[in-house]
């Protein structure tokens, strides 16, 4: 049942996407039957708990299990998927078969990466998964902006992923054989800290945390449903979900724990901030991912298994509901400008709807999702340090600030000349596959706080953010013209982007060059040296040497000029006497041999 | 059993009847030369099915007298270490026969001298005694000499030549180091098997010291590793695309081959003492192939870089096993594991990436990434492939480069933990590289020399795609293959002691 699970999407997937043109016609049909039948998988596994594992390499085996916390991961990749998969039949309209390929691929490399128990599994499925974010930002390869949005985020997100490498050899360095993700905490000397301090880079760059968050930015060039699959259950959530599972290492180690709150929470505030200024609809509810991720990993880095794993839950039934929303109107309007979409939501009530849905659960207004699950996260911190629980609070503020900003905007009055397609045509339509999942997803985005509940948080707490969330809310709206931006560090996410290009990505090309030029330069050079240092010598031989020994002995020169000359020849290029010459030359370091080896 | 002798041989006969043949047609000749591949093939799979080594670790093992006066002996047999290298060699060599199809220059000739290489590769990797070793491995020089020197590009004469030069240089000084090998043998021998008994060198010192350099030296030129690598891109650049992969994918792997096969098991000792050096040139060859690698404009001077970067693992992986203490048996396992399949990986993904380069040449007459763009757009076939391969050449799960360098980095961090956290760099700069090849060739707007770019041909394509595939099947099924090198390289790890 657990190989089913990741098997049927990874080789669906990779059979469609290898398929080419001919299957375009029915990817969309079959990607769906796909996405239904993990769906049934993972409930099935949820309830089962199923583990297995088969061999891999010498002593590490590929292990997969589905424990609480792996069930609920299951099941809510499988729900987005097929939302997702739904809403995506509606809309992607060329090469599906490469579309709805990549997206099984994609979404069944998560599935491994959330039932993994040894890190190969992990790590070949969380390599998997980027390679497949890689190719499905950059779907609309034509456009060289989308590729390099692709390649910015590989390289970022595998920039990060060599410290799961780094914790691999740890693992078996450190003593536990078999690489199990359970058995981190008890590693041998400093492996422990190695393990830990490369799983925790591995996932803030996977979750876009802080100073990794720009390649999130990129992530947008690609079509929306992958932005809608990629911001909520999948890849962002990686990073988080692996920091929830690795959490007694993270605690035993004593100094990752606040490494990992305290990235979180200024990443919460911080991208918050981000994303209040945004006056992109997508790069705004993109900040925002990174924002409220933000929260989850907070709660890993203090304990707060419990509460991170519901705000990661939350927040992938509703950043994939507003993303779906946000890509509808992409489609039909032609823009994702703030501006382009003001009162869109008045011309399709169900994607409008559904929005507002999504944005106050966003906001975390009460009652909705994320209402209760971010009080459960705030209320484990406090616990913990009063400091995390304030900027907690404050990042609480700018989800309501950005939540409430976008939702004014699209319900907001349609001005006399709407600037539509400033992306792409519109097709003016929203199809009936693309608002079908929308509903269900609006009413999990506000109904889950319920199932999901808010922890121990204290009532009194809870009233707090409450209020805080509605305040904002309101207070966008007078707010929202003055609060954007288009430049300045914020509007460029903090100019991370810049710092890396500047900082890494460029110094190293320019130490390539300077490497290839050395090569070239000294390495082959020194070697064409050699060549002509023999020519040299043998025109020595045969010149000066000649004169020499000529006013002596006649004859001795004559042999001299002989071999002068054979021992230029071979610049000619004449295989057999080098060939000879060689030989001879062996000869000596044999006899040289024979003294050595006897001595 | 004779039958590793037919494997090994039956090319070269192929290739006399070829040249012996009167007025046989081109067509004749490559048909010939593909039914000889393909039976090659064939054999191999089934000596993989029915293999089982014996006590001495060697299966089909045949051992005949030859030249007695030194004790060298027609010595030959597969363990876990040759036979897969044995497979990989078949499964090129097949590859490049199919590929070869439109080859129009003296195709008989080409086609037995391409047999020729295939007998003298596969006698490389069955060899168990050090002349027959070495002739194979010197026979490999003036092959390949032919191949680039009568079919290359432009430059071609003056590329082979270099080639030429340098790697027999170096096949001369591990001649030397067999000769000491030889020397300090009681009673002496040529034997490999012999020699794995007796440590000859062992306690001595400086002598012992000096033979490793030469075999080092001898080896590491043909790996190549840094800094004897410069014979290599020129080679590549002028090389047709069959013999650039057969260049990379066996003949650099004779020298890596020779490190677990030869220097390891004769001399554990010295290994051992010395083994540091050999993690550091890994280590460089590694980030510094991998960084001149970047810098390429050409995307054939490219590769042949990261092979530089690829082969570099290997060194990393084989002298990381000296390093690590023998009570960390698994450490050692996955190391020398790794590099062993880092051999059969890239081998197979950097043939077919070169094979790739030359349909690009074939159809644009230049390597020069800047010349194509978007070739998506008109060759999604290539486009497919070369992206594929690509991702598998920098090391995504899912391909046998994973499967290889996940092992020597598992394996050396122990031991080497420094040296292997800036190995793992390579990774990223292979990455960025591949990336930046794929972006500039084959997406964003078509542009190519001529305008024209037509796709794959059905040679082309299933001269390539096998080869992709067996990457895949390795990186998603390895035990096939693993459950071969592993007990070889747990019985290397035991004679390398520790």
């Amino acid at each position: 049942m657990l190989w089913a699970l990741v098997a049927v999407p990874l080789v669906a997937g990779t059979a469609l996407a290898s398929a080419g043109r001919r299957a375009d016609r029915v990817a969309p049909a079959v990607a769906c039957g796909v996405a239904a039948l993990v769906l049934v998988s993972a409930v099935g596994v949820a309830v089962g708990r199923p583990a297995t594992s088969a061999p891999l390499l010498s002593g590490l085996r590929f292990g997969l299990a589905v424990d609480g916390l792996s069930a609920v991961m299951v099941v809510t990749v499988a729900g987005v998927l097929l939302a997702v998969v739904v809403h995506a039949a509606g809309e992607i309209r060329a090469e599906q078969a490469r579309f709805f390929g990549l997206l099984l691929v994609f979404a069944g490399a998560m599935l491994v990466t959330v039932t993994a128990t040894t890190v190969p599994a992990l790590l070949m499925a969380w390599e998997v998964m980027g390679a497949a974010s890689y190719a499905l930002i950059g779907f609309r390869w034509r456009d060289e902006h989308r590729v390099t949005a692709g390649t910015v985020a590989f390289l970022t997100t595998r920039a990060a992923d060599l410290g799961l490498y780094l914790a691999a050899g740890a693992v078996v360095a450190g003593g536990s054989g078999a690489a199990e993700l359970a058995g981190l905490a008890d590693l041998s000397g400093g492996w422990r800290d190695v393990a830990a301090a490369g799983l925790v880079v591995a996932a803030l760059g996977k979750s876009a945390q802080l100073p990794f968050s720009f390649w999130l930015s990129r992530a947008m060039a690609g079509p929306g449903p992958v932005s809608a699959l990629l911001h909520s259950a999948t890849m962002v959530a990686a990073g988080a979900y692996l920091l929830l599972r690795v959490e007694p290492l993270v605690t035993a180690t004593g100094w990752a724990g606040p490494v990992v709150a305290w990235t979180g929470a200024a990443t919460a505030l911080a991208l918050g901030a981000v994303a209040v200024v945004q006056r992109d609809l997508k790069q705004l509810l993109a900040a925002s991912t990174c924002a409220q991720i933000g929260f989850a990993v907070l709660a890993a880095g203090v304990g707060g298994g419990a509460a991170g794993t519901g705000q990661l839950v939350a927040h992938a039934a509703t950043k994939s509901l507003l993303f779906l929303c946000a890509g509808a109107w992409l489609t039909a309007w032609g823009t994702k400008d703030l501006h382009g979409l003001r009162g869109v939501a008045r011309r399709h009530k169900v994607v409008g709807v559904a929005f507002t849905a999504g944005a106050l659960a966003l906001a975390g207004v009460p009652p909705l999702s994320i209402w209760f699950t971010k009080d459960a996260v705030l209320g484990v911190a406090a616990h913990h340090s009063s400091a995390l629980y304030v900027v907690g609070l404050a990042a609480a503020v700018m989800s309501g600030l950005y939540a409430g900003r976008a939702l004014w905007s699209v319900w907001g009055p349609s001005p006399a000349h709407p600037a539509f397609d400033t992306e792409e045509r519109g097709t003016r339509t929203v199809t009936v596959l693309q608002q079908a999942p929308l509903p269900v997803l609006a009413v999990a985005a506000a109904g889950l706080g319920l199932v999901l509940g808010s922890g121990d948080a204290s009532g009194r707490d809870a009233l707090l953010s409450g209020v805080i969330a509605v305040g904002a809310v309101a207070l966008a709206r007078p707010a929202g013209d003055a609060l954007t931006r288009t430049s300045g560090p914020l509007a460029d996410w903090l100019g991370l982007e810049a710092v890396a290009r500047r900082f890494v990505g460029r110094p190293a090309l320019a130490v390539a060059d300077r490497v290839a030029w050395f090569d070239d330069r000294f390495v082959a050079g020194g070697v064409r040296l050699a060549a002509r240092a023999g020519d040299a010598a043998a025109r020595v031989a045969d010149v000066r040497v000649d004169r020499w020994v000529d006013g002596v002995v006649r004859r001795v020169a004559d042999v001299a000029r002989a071999l002068g000359r054979a021992a230029r020849r071979p610049q000619t290029g004449q295989l057999h006497h080098y060939y000879a010459q060689a030989v001879v030359g062996l000869a000596v370091l044999v006899v040289l041999a024979i003294v050595v080896g006897r001595g | 059993m004779k039958v590793l002798t037919a494997v090994v041989f039956l090319p070269l006969v192929a290739a006399v009847v070829l040249l012996v043949a009167p007025r046989t047609g081109d067509r004749f000749a490559h048909v010939v030369w593909m039914a000889t591949s393909a039976v090659e093939l064939l054999l191999v799979v089934v000596l993989w099915i029915g293999y089982r080594p014996g006590p001495s670790g060697f299966d089909h093992e045949v051992h005949h007298r030859w030249i007695p006066t030194v004790d060298a002996g027609y010595h030959v047999g597969v363990d876990g270490f040759s036979l897969p290298l044995v497979a990989l060699t078949t499964v090129l060599f097949l590859s490049c026969a199919i590929y070869s199809a439109r080859e129009t220059r003296r195709v008989r000739s080409y086609a037995a001298l391409f047999l020729f290489l295939e007998t003298v590769c596969l006698g490389v990797f069955v060899a168990l005694d050090l002349v027959l070793f070495f002739v194979f491995f010197d026979l490999s020089i003036v092959g390949m000499y032919f191949v680039i020197a009568g079919w290359g590009h432009r430059d071609a004469a003056r590329a082979a030549l270099k080639f030429f030069l340098y790697t027999f240089l170096g096949s001369l000084v591990l001649l030397l180091g067999f000769i000491g090998l030889y020397l300090a043998s009681t009673p002496h021998t040529f034997d490999v098997v012999a020699l794995t008994g007796q440590e000859p060198l062992a306690g001595k010192g400086a002598v012992g010291a000096l033979v490793l350099a030469a075999l080092a030296l001898g080896l590491a030129i043909k790996t190549p590793v840094v800094p004897f690598h410069t014979w290599l891109p020129p080679a590549h650049t002028e090389a047709p695309a069959a013999g650039s992969a057969i260049l990379a994918g066996i003949l650099l792997k004779m020298g890596t081959y020779g490190f677990v096969r030869i220097v390891m098991p004769t001399l554990p000792g010295t290994w051992r003492d010395y083994a540091p050096v050999f993690v550091v040139l890994g280590v460089v060859s590694v980030v510094y192939g991998a960084l001149v690698a970047l810098a390429q404009r050409d995307f054939k001077r490219m590769i042949a870089y990261t092979s530089v970067n690829h082969m570099g693992y290997v060194v990393l992986g084989v002298g990381a096993a000296g390093v690590i203490a023998s009570t960390d048996e698994q450490a050692r396992d996955l190391a020398v594991t790794g590099a062993v399949t880092q051999m059969v990986s890239h081998g197979l993904i950097t043939a077919a990436l070169f094979l790739l380069a030359g349909v690009l040449h074939e159809r644009g007459s230049t390597y020069r990434m800047a010349d194509y763009r978007g070739l998506a757009a008109r060759a999604p076939r290539f486009a497919v492939l070369t992206a594929t391969a690509s991702f598998a050449s920098l090391g995504l799960p899912g391909f046998s480069g994973f499967i290889a360098e996940f092992q020597v980095f598992t394996g050396a961090l122990g031991g080497v933990p420094v040296a292997t956290g800036v190995a793992l760099l390579g990774i990223l700069i292979t990455a960025a590289l591949f990336l930046r090849a794929v972006q500039g060739l084959l997406l964003g707007p078509f542009a190519a020399p001529g305008g024209r770019f037509p796709d794959l041909t059905t040679p082309e394509l299933a001269a390539t795609a096998p080869l992709v595939v067996l990457s895949a099947v390795i990186g998603v099924f390895p035990r096939f293959l693993l459950d071969v090198v592993e007990p070889a390289a747990r019985a290397l790890n035991t004679v390398l002691g520790g």
